[in-house]
């Protein structure tokens, strides 16, 4: 390509990146607003807005045929939209509830908002990453990101902790991940996503490093979407940034980490090659989660092992390994983006301790649904969907994924998976029977008032409801939900053995 | 009378109540919202009796049908369908009778958070009609575990001290049943779909049917299925979930529980476990027989020694339902149109006994016989009542609870399937003993010395309470003398079911004989199978 055609096919291709331009745009206007305006009001709606506009452009390419741009780097339309949009609504979301938490902690920062855009446009651009190199720029942006906002309260030691185990454990596995990255690249010659799975993997050798670097790149996934065994930094990491943010991190990044990861295994290994390994992380992850929960008596803590335990169950959709099962583990994480900002929300919304909101353990809230209905309420809609109990959204989302595993072969995972189903009932029961059946007096709760429960504004609680109703939505009418995602995937592009 | 989408609306008026109920401001608002929509849906059930025609053979649709696939994507066959046969249409009209008779009873009885109860008991009222209406099975799990949700919080808020465990107790024990059963659902859906549906996965009832399940699958989805219906039933020994329920939980919530709630196991079972695994079914027939007559006679031997009513009237359930379990895997006629009679006439007389013990523990708030005594002598209408109840759930002929029985009992005991009648006459044991331990609960409660001040002093029935007890005694005799109405809608549906059974079971032997090389081949097994989870671990509190 000369360097005539290269502008014009530069902005024929920018609508590809309509929603990472102008959430990128805005994250640097909001910075600059900040730098004259310290802390001006209006930067967090400069973010809603954005990602709203975004939100409903990614809405419009839904439809839209897959098809790449920026030579093969970027994918559009198809599934890409369809996570960007998870990721701009769990981001619109989170800038909401953001707001009046920060405000109680005082900390109601400008870049705050500046840096979860930032984030955000590494996140848009792993959803739709054509290309190991944009898999990688996505991964980082996104990860640097959140690792300084894990870190937001500084003179709190169990935050400082957190940032620094999940700096160090992050730059770790990035060093998996690029070390895997390059062993299929030595092997296969290209980076580019559908080429890999075409290139002829002649000798023994190249097929070992191929098979080497997607082991490595494996690692450095699981390491993201926090599977177990690669999940310690998880909890910590969870119990100690903001709370909304803790919302926003296990959602938004697993959903833009899972649908790369999805990207690349639909595109790139041939014929559902991972499966096995896949299943059996998958497994381990499912046990290990959901019983590590059983013990919590943190709520911020239950709900991190409880997403390293959903994250096992979108394993085993990808560990089917068809077409039903990776539209299936996109389904599942709309649901369960939706089931977590909301049940993190709750709990931005309850800690009650006025300076920090540290008083995060199940007996502190004893009672509460009470004092706060709609919020004891929302979370009720949350944990049950949580579980997994129909009509709500994540009953259909466990159907999305486990019905392709059993087509598949894979009854006895799914059998472990609706086991450990029963289990997590347990600890989700637990955080409703505290909010409805236990009252303060039942436990002695030290130092609480009635006054020091933070009051919600309308914006955050809006949100929350929206969250709920979202849910009982997606538990009946996913028809159409479900009917999209499974045309982002057919059985015939899929990557085959050459 | 012909009122469009007559079934869905039996189904739905509650939830439309629950709506209303939650933008109601006064708790007379309240109370009167839930009245005035179950009794509206009970008058809209009848609507279904009438229109119900047992001469019209239910084998390709079921009547007064509602059906729309556009629910689902369309890459799956899975379809909002509902309607009425023999089997659903007693027990829908019992739901919707006990559904007023419950919102009087919790009149005065739940005394806070009125709003909360109401909205989740008509919740719970469109789950259980959902339930016994469901022709499709995956819409029949929906509902089946939209049921776990409201009880969940009944027991749990409302309930007595130890309400929480058993709360919990409930929602787990159900849980685990019923999760494994949808894997056992997606496996068969997926299976059918292939055989029978132009491998579109299908849970539609009637293509079910189509579909002979191989022999060598035929054990392990039983087994699923099963499993999930024995806990709800509960048999025997699956049922240690039930007494703690049904003690810590309020009145209205002990009803539903026992009357209906039950009933969804032992209607499962015969919708879907025996004719879709028939061969399964007929092989542990006797495994299931025996499990049933331990149930009658232990649950039996246990309601004796209790020292709390209601925990007396719980066990007596677990053997009451053993019968109805026993009439099922007999596979004649007699016993399981007995079975079905028998789940409508528990309902009856153990909703009245839960009924009747509530008004008690209202006026006294205790629930150990101990307590009470020569209660006879002061409150004369309710020991009237307790008596009839008594009765009709004991089985005295004349009563309701004598037909079931009987039919049970002669249906077994010509049973080729089972060929027990050694099982069949310890079964009969159970029927004296029921006598005995519910005869003994009366004559400690209503007889002897009137020898505390409180139950001299207690209060008989007011109009509100005898009003809601009126349907169900008149209801105990009326079905006790003339048992053939009622009957008459069942037959021509068991005998369907009897006879798809036989042909399935014919069916899947031919083809097991026919191709015994693919028969025999085991499934490969999946890579995870050898991932167990450890008991211990489940047991673990790591911080």
């Amino acid at each position: 390509m000369d360097l005539a055609n290269a502008y014009a096919a530069l902005v024929a291709d920018l609508p590809a990146v309509f929603s990472m331009g102008v959430v990128g745009l805005a994250g640097i206007v909001m910075v600059a607003i900040d730098a004259f305006r310290n802390n001006h009001p209006i930067i967090p709606w400069l973010g809603v807005g954005a990602l709203a506009v975004s939100g409903a452009w990614e809405l419009t390419q839904l439809g839209a045929p897959d098809a790449t741009a920026f030579l093969d780097t970027i994918r559009t339309g198809g599934s890409a939209s369809f996570v960007n949009l998870i990721i701009l609504l769990s981001g619109l979301a989170t800038i909401l509830l953001l707001r009046p938490y920060l405000n109680r902690m005082d900390r109601d920062y400008g870049e705050v908002y500046a840096l979860v855009m930032y984030s955000t446009v590494g996140m848009l651009m792993l959803g739709a990453a054509n290309d190991m190199v944009s898999v990688f720029l996505g991964l980082e942006t996104m990860s640097v990101s959140l690792y300084v906002l894990t870190g937001l309260v500084r003179e709190d030691e169990g935050a400082v902790e957190s940032a620094l185990k999940y700096f160090l454990l992050g730059a770790f596995s990035t060093g998996f991940f690029l070390y895997g990255i390059a062993l299929m690249y030595g092997a296969t010659g290209t980076l580019t996503l559908p080429a890999m799975a075409q290139a002829e993997l002649a000798t023994t050798s190249s097929q070992l490093l191929f098979w080497g670097g997607v082991a490595l790149f494996l690692v450095g996934f699981f390491f993201k979407v926090s599977a177990v065994p690669f999940h310690m930094w998880t909890p910590d990491v969870y119990q100690g940034a903001p709370t909304p943010l803790t919302g926003f991190m296990s959602t938004s990044s697993k959903a833009a980490a899972f649908a790369a990861l999805i990207l690349v295994l639909y595109h790139a290994v041939p014929g559902g090659e991972a499966s096995t390994v896949i299943a059996v992380v998958a497994a381990i992850t499912m046990v290990v989660g959901n019983v590590m929960a059983l013990g919590q008596t943190n709520v911020k803590r239950l709900l991190a092992y409880s997403s390293v335990a959903h994250g096992g169950y979108v394993l085993v959709g990808l560990a089917a390994g068809t077409s039903a099962g990776y539209s299936g583990a996109l389904f599942y994480l709309l649901v369960y983006a939706v089931m977590n900002i909301g049940a993190f929300g709750v709990m931005s919304m309850l800690e009650w301790d006025q300076k920090q909101g540290r008083e995060q353990t199940l007996s502190s809230l004893a009672g509460i649904g009470e004092q706060r209905p709609v919020l004891g309420a929302a979370m009720s809609v949350f944990m049950f969907s949580l579980i997994g109990f129909p009509p709500l959204g994540g009953f259909m989302g466990k159907y999305a994924v486990f019905a392709p595993a059993v087509d598949a072969g894979l009854t006895g995972l799914v059998i472990l998976g609706v086991l450990m189903s029963a289990v997590s009932s347990y600890y989700y029961l637990r955080v409703v029977y505290v909010f409805w059946m236990q009252s303060a007096e039942d436990v002695d709760v030290k130092g609480f008032t009635e006054a020091a429960l933070p009051q919600a504004t309308p914006a955050a609680l809006g949100t929350l409801v929206v969250c709920a109703v979202a849910l009982l939505v997606l538990g009946v009418f996913f028809g159409g939900v479900l009917e999209t995602t499974s045309a982002f995937f057919d059985a015939a592009s899929m990557a085959s053995a050459p | 009378m012909d009122i469009p989408f007559l079934t869905s609306l039996v189904i739905f008026l509650p939830t439309a109540g629950a709506l209303l109920t939650l933008l109601m401001r006064s708790v007379t608002g309240i109370r009167w919202t839930a009245l005035v929509t179950t009794t509206l849906t009970f008058v809209l059930s009848v609507g279904l009796f009438v229109g119900y025609d047992p001469a019209v053979s239910t084998a390709i649709t079921p009547q007064l049908a509602d059906m729309s696939s556009a629910w689902f994507p369309d890459s799956l066959d899975v379809k909002y369908h509902v309607g009425i046969d023999g089997l659903s249409l007693l027990l829908v009209m019992l739901t919707t009778l006990l559904g007023p008779i419950v919102v009087l009873s919790s009149w005065t009885y739940i005394d806070e958070k009125q709003k909360g109860y109401y909205t989740l008991f008509l919740i719970l009222q469109t789950g259980i009609t959902g339930v016994f209406t469901s022709f499709d099975l995956f819409l029949f799990y929906i509902f089946f575990e939209v049921t776990l949700i409201p009880m969940y919080f009944i027991i749990g808020i409302w309930g007595g001290a130890d309400r929480i465990y058993a709360a919990v107790k409930f929602v787990i024990y159900t849980l685990v049943g019923s999760l494994l059963m949808l894997v056992a659902i997606l496996f068969l859906g997926y299976e059918a779909g292939t055989a029978v549906n132009n491998g579109v996965f299908t849970t539609d009832w009637y293509k079910l049917l189509e579909y002979n399940v191989p022999l060598a699958q035929q054990g392990w989805l039983f087994g699923l299925f099963a499993l999930s219906f024995a806990i709800k039933v509960p048999l025997f020994p699956l049922h240690t979930w039930l007494p703690d329920a049904h003690v810590q939980a309020p009145t209205g919530g002990s009803v539903i529980l026992a009357g209906v709630l039950l009933k969804m196991g032992t209607y499962g079972l015969l919708r879907f476990c025996l004719p879709l695994f028939p061969n399964a079914a007929q092989s542990s027939a006797l495994l299931f027989g025996i499990l049933a007559v331990i149930g009658i006679i232990y649950a039996a031997l246990v309601a004796r020694v209790q020292e709390d009513a209601k925990s007396l009237v719980a066990y007596s359930s677990v053997s009451h339902l053993g019968f109805v379990v026993l009439g099922l895997f007999a596979f004649t006629t007699e016993a399981m149109q007995g079975a079905v009679i028998q789940m409508v006439n528990h309902g009856l007389s153990t909703g009245a006994l839960f009924l009747l013990l509530g008004m008690l523990y209202e006026r006294r708030h205790t629930r150990l016989m101990d307590d009470y005594g020569g209660l006879a002598n002061s409150v004369p209408v309710l020991t009237t009542l307790m008596i009839f109840s008594v009765l009709a759930s004991a089985g005295l002929p004349g009563l309701n609870g004598f037909v079931g029985e009987f039919m049970i009992l002669l249906g077994s005991f010509k049973s080729t399937v089972l060929s027990a009648p050694w099982l069949v006459v310890l079964a009969a044991t159970g029927v004296i003993l029921a006598a005995v331990y519910l005869l003994h609960m009366v004559y400690r409660t209503f007889f002897g010395e009137l020898d505390q001040t409180a139950n001299a002093e207690m209060v008989d029935v007011n109009g509100r309470e005898f009003l809601l007890m009126v349907p169900l005694v008149v209801l105990m005799i009326v079905m006790g003398f003339f048992p053939n109405p009622f009957l008459r809608q069942t037959k021509p549906t068991t005998e369907f079911l009897l006879n798809t059974i036989e042909e399935k079971r014919a069916a899947a032997l031919e083809q097991a004989e026919s191709k015994p090389s693919t028969a025999t081949v085991p499934l490969a097994p999946p890579e995870t199978e050898t991932v167990s989870i450890d008991p211990e671990d489940l047991t673990l509190t790591p911080q």
